[in-house]
């Protein structure tokens, strides 16, 4: 069977540092941090009271207000950055087969709010089984999926994907082999997390993965400083269109990049520690090159998960030098959660998203808040600090990895015929 | 108008999104008002905290309409 191959034509964001594509992208290349006081709820309580919240996002300019009612944040966010995706295709999905068009989307947590309120007035109450019919529906993490294709009426595969942090980059590689295997013609594809309340923000506190750095927020989330202490939580969404290039080539689609390998694996080692080794994350940057045909030589740009916390970032270029060798020295590396805290679930989407922005207009965008280097990193590495870098990029590898010792990574390509 | 209608109206409009004057007592909250058997439960659970009243499920499947609420409500909430 000749394996088909995928591009991606339609991108959709709505993350901390701006709700658009294009808004988005002009934050990374700024370098603007998105936190902030947390304004969700009275934080004046917790270790934590910062966060990356989704600013000016208005339910409304989606949904009725009956519709609204009825979807968690999660799946709210999924909807609004999906709109945008689908508006960048060029094409009215109702003019395509519509059979052939699925979609798989990531969450770590899904309705988490709807969840908390729900648990929250039964506790209140006298005992007595009072739940909204809609609490499940609302609540389970397949129903972003479900939404979408309701909304756009796309019947081909519909499903989730969870593996935390790693969610949304799995939802990608799975719609990728989809494509590629035949299965479908396009996929819409990403992953959305809305967990900015009090039982998200107190759960995190309880583990200590969540900067306290509540004096000044915005300096948080600083992936390889000496002074890290743990990621910054964020929220939010991000889409991508995947499509069989003879079918994005048959009706003269945009493509933004080429979509080229994906790699899955485990550490096998504890909940939320990586391996000590970096055994896991080096074998799926391994696996990924593998799939692509590529080598070390072919990538220029790694987004890495980096999400700043004391132990992750250091096994993360562990695993990276362990497996490039000098071409680590070579190539940019980034994380972008310095400025758009960890969106969890959506984390793999919105950073593909970064990838292929930076492979579309040839800047990598900066890992900020570089203040103190460590020496746990070699000085060779460039960690693209503080400030956007001007390069070509032929090829980007994006890493997630997730609590229970999920790994992803997606390789994204430059386009050409 | 009763008390009682104008607070099962202000509940249904609320819920359903439905605008005032299409919510007349002949009105059948699934076939005039868009509602689905997830709404309908939901109204139900609003009517029975709205008024303080449990309303047992083989009765709540008889009221189907906008006056079988409120003329159950008028016999029932004390």
């Amino acid at each position: 069977m000749q394996l088909k191959r995928v591009v991606v034509t339609g991108l959709g964001a709505l993350t901390p540092i701006g709700s658009t594509v294009p808004a988005y992208w002009d934050g990374l290349e700024k370098g603007v941090s998105g936190a902030a006081k947390i304004t969700r709820f009275d934080a004046s309580r917790f270790k934590t009271q910062f966060a990356c919240e989704v600013k000016d996002f208005n339910p409304e300019d989606y949904f009725d207000r009956k519709e609204a009612r009825k979807l968690d944040p999660f799946a709210q966010y999924a909807i609004a950055s999906t709109q945008e995706a689908v508006e960048d295709l060029g094409v009215d999905l109702s003019e395509l087969n519509t059979d052939r068009i699925g979609v798989v989307w990531g969450t770590g947590i899904g309705g988490l709010k709807t969840f908390l309120d729900e648990v929250a007035g039964f506790a209140r109450g006298d005992g007595s089984p009072r739940f909204n019919p809609f609490f499940i529906p609302k609540m389970i993490l397949d129903i972003a999926a479900g939404h979408i294709s309701m909304r756009y009426g796309l019947r081909g595969p519909n499903y989730a994907t969870t593996s935390a942090c790693a969610s949304s980059n799995n939802a990608i590689i799975d719609s990728f082999y989809l494509i590629r295997m035949g299965k479908a013609d396009m996929m819409v594809t990403g992953g959305s997390e809305a967990i900015i309340n009090e039982v998200g923000i107190g759960g995190f506190n309880a583990m200590h993965a969540l900067s306290t750095r509540n004096d000044s927020p915005e300096t948080a989330s600083r992936p390889f400083d000496l002074d890290r202490d743990g990621f910054v939580a964020g929220e939010g969404s991000g889409t991508l269109i995947l499509e069989d290039l003879e079918h994005a080539k048959a009706r003269g689609a945009k493509i933004y990049a080429e979509v080229v390998g994906g790699g899955m694996s485990a550490d096998a080692h504890h909940i939320t520690a990586p391996h000590p080794e970096g055994r896991g994350a080096r074998n799926v940057m391994q696996m990924a090159l593998e799939d692509a045909g590529m080598t070390v030589d072919d990538i220029d740009y790694i987004n890495v998960h980096g999400t700043s916390t004391p132990v992750g970032d250091p096994q993360e270029i562990k695993a990276i030098v362990d497996l490039f060798g000098e071409r680590a020295f070579q190539i940019n590396i980034s994380s972008t959660k310095s400025m758009t805290g960890h969106l969890l679930g959506a984390a793999g989407a919105v950073e593909a998203i970064a990838s292929i922005m930076a492979i579309k207009r040839g800047i990598i965008p900066p890992t900020i808040n570089h203040f103190t280097d460590d020496p746990a990193f070699d000085p060779r590495l460039n960690l693209t600090f503080n400030k956007a870098q001007k390069r070509e990029v032929r090829a980007a590898l994006s890493n997630t990895f997730g609590f229970g010792g999920h790994n992803t990574s997606v390789i994204f390509k430059k386009y050409s015929e | 108008m009763s008390d009682i209608a104008s607070r099962v109206k202000a509940i249904i409009v609320e819920k359903l999104g439905v605008d005032e004057n299409e919510v007349t007592p002949e009105a059948s909250f699934t076939n005039d008002l868009g509602a689905d058997s997830l709404d309908t439960v939901e109204l139900i659970m609003e009517f029975e905290k709205e008024f303080n009243v449990a309303i047992p499920d083989e009765q709540a499947e008889t009221i189907q309409t906008v006056g079988q609420a409120i003329e159950y409500l008028e016999k029932n909430v004390k």
